[in-house]
């Protein structure tokens, strides 16, 4: 090995090297984790059966149910056939092939991105995959993480493998101290709104700088988790005594001798002084304000304190057609204070924002205030532990009393696939990752924001942070 | 995957260009959650029609199909691939292939045959002057024969050495198995392990 400075994703790449390719052939690398749902597994699942094959690695692989779910009445049949029959495949699927799985009404389900890292799967320096974009949530912790398609997930099911393309390394610099108010949403929405949507591809982030090394491991699993909507292959930081902190004691997490050697290796994990990255962005912490969308992908943000900006503003004619197709779409006219948009409902949950520190500072917003007349606001923990939790602090009283509903966990309103839907024409504030057209339902408009915006939004009605409810 | 070499089939003309896998597979089927069993699905629209090819005695038992050129364009759906093969077809011939169904074709061991345009002309007028009559696809050298017409089709060395090994993408990657083994006996004690269960 020469001693060349290497990046971060380098290094773990490396260490799963399984066979290198040769003749432009892709290298085959090994897979320590692979997370399965119900949606994108039963033709991988089918695929096995017909070869005859079974799954190499049982005790590498954990399953899940959440696209699906309900997040009401979950003790009643699913009524949606689809669903229902994807859900009963994943569970015939797992008992005929050895599969540990958390069905819905288990304290362990909920949404696969949220479960990994709960159970001290998820680790540093460790690759995992799932038939599933958001998988570069795991990123947070220093794996290399990514999502994959039906065929890629029946290939590690049979091969613990995965043959992968050489990827190329962006640097995302965060420096500074946010100020209060803004969040790790805020500057992921700001980083995707620079660098375009199309801005990440063919590359793995590597999120660096001390607003990122001040953020906790939820804060960094949001920024990771929306690396694939700046089109990334994965999002990555670097581990840190934060990591290790949070690992620490995890169902999962190594013991003893054990751990005391995962954490000397993981030390040795971050990018080398010298290392190039073939990328670098810049991003100023101390002048962020909280971020939100205005149009239909995850690039079309602005500062909450800011205006719906005019088709005009954009010089590129592609983005200026987006912005006119987005404005009508999402009914609003250039120019309105982003302040002044009344939503009809405000969803705080995904595998974005629905962990137990996001609906703690959400529950500490709205404690004691009164919502907003006529809003709806859908609370759906990431995972039955996270809601579990969140009871055991009392925060399921806060919401229930503020008017919310407490729902069971799942991906809910994130994706119109269950019943929790936007009616069309229906505006959301949403703690999401996807504002595209009719992702929340036919016809549904979807402005993404943080928690705390979630938060006060929910408060007055139009979109708003804490800041706005001080000033009241 | 079934290795691939000489191969004998009711040939089908498919007179129709630019056939998308809309048109192959429509969407409404993608909800089932099994990998076979997409016979019925194929062509499904287009099967309402009576006079519509495969609904004609003389090709109902198809195997190898003769279309217009831009054969597989559109969404990338496996699906399409998999409907031809469940019908029964091993081999498509076209003047030109959209490169994603081509690509997915090789995968699930069925052969994509590019012919010339006069090729094509040339295949269908001896089916239409024959209705059922059998194409030989003859892989290794790289021919269609039907009746006393034989022309070459082209196909790239790979897909075809894996079509004729019968290596699917997984069949492909455990040619290395003993490499995954060397690694898994190397993995050190802290990597997750999901079983036993902890909670
Ligand atoms: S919460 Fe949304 S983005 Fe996350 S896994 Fe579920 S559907 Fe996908």
């Amino acid at each position: 090995m020469s001693n060349k400075p290497l990046t971060l994703a380098e290094k773990v790449w490396n260490d799963h090297l399984v066979a290198k390719g040769e003749n432009g052939a892709p290298d085959l690398l090994y897979i320590d984790l692979h997370l399965v749902h119900e949606v994108t597994s039963p033709q991988a699942f089918d695929g096995l059966r017909l070869a005859g094959r079974p799954v190499r690695r049982p005790d590498l692989t954990i399953a899940t149910e959440d696209h699906n779910t309900p997040t009401w009445d979950i003790d009643k049949p699913i009524a949606d056939v689809t669903s229902r029959t994807q859900i009963n495949a994943l569970r015939e699927n797992a008992k005929e092939f050895g599969i540990r799985i958390h069905s819905l009404g288990d304290v362990d389900q909920g949404i696969v991105h949220v479960v990994g890292p709960q159970l001290g799967l998820t680790m540093p320096g460790i690759t995992v995959v799932c038939g599933d974009s958001h998988t570069s949530t795991h990123g947070a912790f220093g794996a290399l993480a990514m999502g994959i398609g039906t065929s890629e997930v029946e290939h590690v099911l049979a091969t613990q493998t995965l043959p992968l393309k050489p990827f190329k390394t962006m640097a995302i610099n965060v420096e500074g101290t946010l100020r209060p108010g803004v969040t790790a949403k805020d500057i992921i929405l700001a980083v995707i709104a620079k660098i375009g949507t199309g801005g990440g591809q063919g590359y793995v982030l590597e999120y660096r700088g001390s607003a990122i090394r001040a953020l906790s491991m939820e804060a960094r699993m949001t920024i990771c988790n929306m690396s694939i909507e700046a089109g990334a292959r994965a999002g990555m930081v670097a581990p840190d005594e934060t990591t290790f902190e949070y690992l620490k004691g995890r169902p999962h997490a190594p013991e003893g001798a054990d751990w005391d050697a995962a954490v000397e290796y993981w030390k040795t994990l971050p990018t080398d002084e010298g290392a190039k990255f073939d990328a670098e962005v810049f991003l100023d912490a101390d002048t962020l304000d909280p971020f939100v969308t205005w149009g239909t992908n995850p690039g079309q943000g602005v500062s909450l304190l800011g205006s719906v900006p005019s088709p005009d503003d954009f010089s590129d004619p592609n983005e200026r057609a987006a912005a006119e197709r987005a404005l009508e779409y999402m009914d609003l006219k250039a120019g309105t204070p982003m302040r002044d948009i009344r939503v009809d409902t405000v969803f705080l949950g995904s595998c974005t924002n629905s962990r137990i520190e996001d609906l703690r500072a959400a529950a500490a917003v709205i404690k004691g205030q009164k919502k907003a007349d006529g809003l709806r606001f859908m609370v759906v923990p990431g995972s039955a532990r996270v809601r579990l939790q969140a009871e055991a602090e009392g925060l399921d009283q806060v919401f229930k009393e503020f008017g919310a509903e407490w729902r069971f966990a799942g991906c809910s309103m994130c994706l119109g696939m269950n019943p929790d839907q936007l009616a069309p024409g229906e505006r959301a504030a949403s703690t999401s990752n996807r504002n595209f057209e009719g992702r929340q339902g036919k016809g549904s408009r979807t402005h993404l924001v943080s928690p705390l915006v979630a938060a006060a939004t929910a408060i007055r009605g139009t979109l708003s942070s804490p800041a706005d409810l001080e000033q009241n | 995957m079934e290795k691939f070499t000489v191969f004998t089939g009711t040939a089908v003309p498919l007179r129709r260009s630019n056939v998308d896998t809309d048109q192959i597979i429509p969407a409404v089927y993608l909800k089932r959650i099994t990998k076979t069993g997409f016979d019925d699905a194929l062509f499904a629209a287009w099967r309402n029609d009576p006079e519509f090819v495969l609904n004609q005695d003389a090709y109902k038992a198809g195997q190898v199909l003769i279309a217009g050129p831009d054969f597989g364009t559109g969404s990338s759906r496996e699906h399409a691939v998999w409907a031809l093969r469940d019908y029964g077809f091993k081999a498509v011939l076209s003047s030109k292939f959209a490169d994603i169904f081509r690509g997915n074709s090789g995968k699930q061991g069925l052969v994509t045959g590019v012919i010339s345009d006069a090729d094509t002309e040339r295949l269908w007028a001896a089916i239409e002057a024959n209705p059922g009559i059998a194409c030989t696809i003859d892989l290794p050298n790289q021919t269609a024969t039907i009746g006393d017409l034989t022309v070459p089709f082209e196909i790239d060395e790979y897909t075809k050495w894996r079509l004729m090994e019968g290596l699917d993408d997984i069949g492909l990657t455990l040619r290395d198995e003993q490499a995954i083994t060397d690694f898994e006996a190397k993995r050190e004690a802290w990597r997750p392990k999901t079983l036993p269960a902890k909670h």
